[in-house]
């Protein structure tokens, strides 16, 4: 297939990834600003969202000194200034959609096409004050509807490899962020380990992975930092887990390639090796924070390697 | 409802009592509808549209405007009888056009015959770079939309022909899809002849006029890409026929080949349905600012290693200058009478005319030569008395840059606006396609000017579209309907001829 619609579906289905991760992410924040005393401050409640989409220093510049729910939900929600704001990840992806709507099913197009007309009954709603929850879910919900619709009708060809590609490379990024910058802020100082505040933190990391209730079953035990930690890392029946991408994405790149051997394979079969036979006892040794930065550069660097060798125009 | 445009034939009624005999069951199913009803279908149609995304940019605005075209839910009905004549002359008209551009291209009889003056050397249009190749099946016009106006119950003018990238094809079929869906009843009662093959067809040719000796040609569309005006129909038209939609950057040439840049490596393309205009095709022997085209291209069409379509230099045919010598080339290449008439043009450039048309320019229609999308054009009728005069001088000053014809009487429809069910008027745009044979599909783009007495009917002056249903037999009684059976086959037989 042509390199540039290649480029456009993987891009495509990073961005709606990224704004279903955003939604999760805003969701469970505010859930914790309803529990008293969960954090001492908004500002300490509103940061880690921030750090989470990368969006951080953008949005200092912007809101000055200004940690508010308000102004953090309408930026990382609404904000066309911020490129990472769900408006404008869906947005960029029905664009990408837009420019190769003839390499996908009539279907997956119009699906993502009615995405951004029901968009609409959002622009102008202040979310802080009131429909963040039904916002957060109907954003989760055209994202499993999008997967389901290109599962449903795309012919299995490169198109639809691109497509879950795009998928795991994103979704592996913002489980390993997310684990990064919560891990760290929620590592328990000695007092205070096991109180009800702790639960809710931890439990509201599992759900904005969709991961309580397998949590529940796996282990039905009380929630505990270094399980979140394997279950999101080392678990590959957990489909969020870095694992379960790097199982995906593995797999894509081998029937994209076929017999080939290239960087990008290469790359990818390293980080699953690692996850793969990693250990949580290792990892904690050698500091979780150091692993997740680490994964999350290779990851990133995978992203670079899947464009030199598959979507840049420039070979030839 | 139907009652002050009397001076205008109506496609629908006879007079406030009577309607013509094919839309009978129409009227009659018409008359049971609340207007309610037809608006709220009006705007189902428009949910789905957007729903689909069948949209077009408007250049200059913001990104993300997307515009729909109106659509009308009241069809435009042609009888077999009518779609045989107005097709047939059609194909007649293409046939000479294309027997005319390899002719212009190669000895150039037509001038030597004194029946097309050598001037036309020196149209714009015409692309010198093109002298002496000779291109797959001597086809130059591979789609072409012809313009067709009627202006009383046997009266149809040709308009103008588009031959360089006739644009519209995707309204006729969407459409039609959208009219089914909305009134499935009414098919049901009548015998409508269906569009839906027109992409195959399409294809079919296309594959036809491949390079000589390519077994199994690769076929792609070349689009300016998504911020084109008419994105939405290439996306549309390369998806019905399974093709790469490409642009510029997708292409690329290396010895005497196009390429597409694909994940497994280059491609090479055998076919190209271009739908960006020549000066924008290759930066190397046109337009070189152009961003959209591809470097080195033209050098491997005229070394035969790719087909265009349509191909480089077609405007030259259907330049306003020239529409005035085409019933005179059907009757040189073809020995025949043209089946369907010109408008009575006058030329400026003849003295009798010019004095004739100066005197008479608030009664005209006055157009400019080398020009297209109804820009450039002067409605006499309408224009202020500062229009008259700016054209006046204009006129004057390059009396060979225009045309003019009568303000024709176009034909009205019935049409939904906002005061009830009201008369507008309407054209007609079927599309001939040229390949190993030439053909059209039962059905046109019928565009309607929604203002009231307006006479313009493009999408960028504010005109909508509504689907042309051909009716398949004359019999049009409602009992007809059980017995349809007619096949695509059939009518597209009706409509076919060699090429010589």
């Amino acid at each position: 297939m042509l390199s540039r619609t290649a480029d456009h579906l993987y891009w495509m289905a990073r961005y709606i990834e990224r704004a279903e991760n955003m939604a999760r992410v805003l969701d469970v924040t505010y859930n914790m600003s309803l529990v008293p005393n969960a954090a001492e401050s908004e500002a300490a409640l509103w940061l880690p969202a921030l750090e989470i989409s990368g969006s951080l220093d953008a949005y200092e510049r912007d809101y000055p000194k200004e940690y508010t729910s308000a102004s953090v939900i309408h930026y990382l929600a609404m904000d066309t200034r911020n490129p990472s704001s769900i408006y404008n990840t869906l947005r960029s992806a029905r664009e990408n959609a837009r420019a190769v709507r003839v390499a996908m099913t009539t279907e997956t197009w119009e699906n993502i096409n009615a995405l951004w007309l029901e968009f609409d009954q959002f622009v102008g709603v202040d979310l802080a004050k009131s429909g963040l929850r039904e916002f957060c879910d109907w954003v989760k919900a055209r994202s499993h509807l999008f997967r389901g619709v290109c599962f449903g009708t795309m012919l299995r060809d490169d198109a639809f490899s691109f497509v879950r590609l795009g998928t795991f490379v994103e979704r592996a990024d913002n489980t390993a962020r997310l684990l990064d910058v919560k891990y760290h802020l929620l590592l328990p100082s000695d007092e205070e380990v096991g109180g009800a505040v702790d639960y809710y933190e931890w439990s509201a990391i599992l759900r904005s992975v969709s991961a309580f209730q397998a949590y529940q079953k796996i282990f039905s035990d009380s929630i505990e930092p270094w399980r979140v930690a394997e279950l999101l890392v080392l678990r590959s029946d957990m489909p969020r887990s870095l694992h379960a991408c790097f199982d995906e994405i593995t797999q894509i790149l081998e029937q994209l390639t076929g017999n080939r051997s290239n960087e990008c394979k290469r790359l990818a079969g390293e980080l699953h090796a690692k996850i793969h036979y990693g250990k949580m006892n290792d990892i904690f040794q050698n500091g979780l924070h150091e692993f997740l930065s680490d994964f999350i550069d290779s990851n990133n660097m995978l992203g670079s390697e899947i464009h030199k060798t598959f979507l840049s125009a420039t070979s030839g | 409802m139907h009652n002050s445009h009397s001076a205008f034939f109506d496609e629908m009624h006879l007079d406030d009592s009577a309607v013509r005999d094919i839309y009978a069951t129409y009227n009659r199913w018409l008359q049971d509808v609340p207007h309610q009803q037809l608006d709220s279908k009006r705007q189902e149609a428009e949910v789905l549209f957007r729903r689909v995304g069948i949209t077009f940019n408007v250049y200059g605005e913001d990104d993300g405007a997307e515009r729909l075209i109106p659509f009308d839910v009241i069809p435009r009905l042609l009888s077999a009888k009518e779609w045989a004549h107005l097709s047939a002359g059609a194909i007649q008209r293409v046939r000479a056009l294309n027997m005319f551009l390899h002719d212009i291209y190669h000895k150039q009889e037509i001038i030597h015959a004194g029946i097309v003056p050598i001037s036309i050397l020196a149209n714009k249009q015409y692309r010198p770079e093109m002298f002496g190749v000779d291109v797959p099946n001597q086809i130059y016009a591979h789609i072409a939309g012809i313009d067709l106006v009627r202006t009383s119950e046997s009266q149809f003018y040709v308009l103008e022909d588009n031959l360089r990238t006739p644009s519209g094809v995707s309204y006729m079929l969407e459409d039609r899809k959208m009219m089914m869906r909305l009134f499935p009843e009414l098919f049901r009662r009548y015998s409508i002849a269906p569009v839906e093959h027109y992409p195959q067809v399409l294809l079919n040719n296309l594959r036809a006029v491949a390079p000589v000796g390519v077994q199994d040609p690769t076929v792609v569309l070349l689009s300016p890409g998504a911020y084109n005006s008419a994105y939405f129909e290439h996306a549309f038209i390369a998806q019905q026929m399974g093709i790469e939609l490409v642009e510029g950057q997708d292409l690329f040439v290396r010895n005497n080949a196009v390429y597409m840049r694909t994940t497994q490596g280059p491609k090479k393309v055998d076919v190209i349905y271009r739908r960006i205009d020549d000066d924008y095709l290759d930066p190397l022997v046109f337009n070189a600012d152009s961003m959209l085209g591809v470097p080195g291209l033209l050098s491997v069409y005229r070394n035969g290693g790719v087909t265009l379509a349509n191909a480089v230099g077609t405007g030259v045919a259907d330049d306003k200058a020239t529409y005035i010598y085409v019933p005179a080339m059907i009757k040189f290449y073809l020995g025949e009478e043209p089946i369907l008439q010109n408008v009575p043009t006058f030329e400026l450039s003849k003295e009798d005319d010019l004095q004739y048309v100066l005197e008479h320019l608030h009664e005209l229609v006055v157009k400019e030569v080398q020009g297209s999308g109804g820009y450039g054009m002067l409605v006499g009728p309408a224009a202020t008395k500062q229009e008259l005069e700016e054209f006046r001088l204009r006129i004057v000053s390059s009396p060979s840059s225009y045309i003019a014809q009568p303000t024709l009487a176009l034909s009205t429809c019935p049409t939904l606006v906002e005061q009830g069910i009201a008369p507008r008027h309407v054209d007609l745009r079927p599309f001939v396609l040229s390949g190993k044979t030439v053909t059209l599909v039962p059905g046109a783009l019928c565009r309607v000017a929604l203002k009231e007495g307006s006479l313009v009917v493009n999408s960028s002056q504010g005109g909508g579209t509504k689907d042309t249903w051909v009716l398949e037999s004359e019999d049009i009684s409602e009992n007809k309907a059980a017995k349809k059976s007619k096949s695509t086959e059939k009518s597209e037989l009706k409509t076919e001829a060699e090429i010589c």
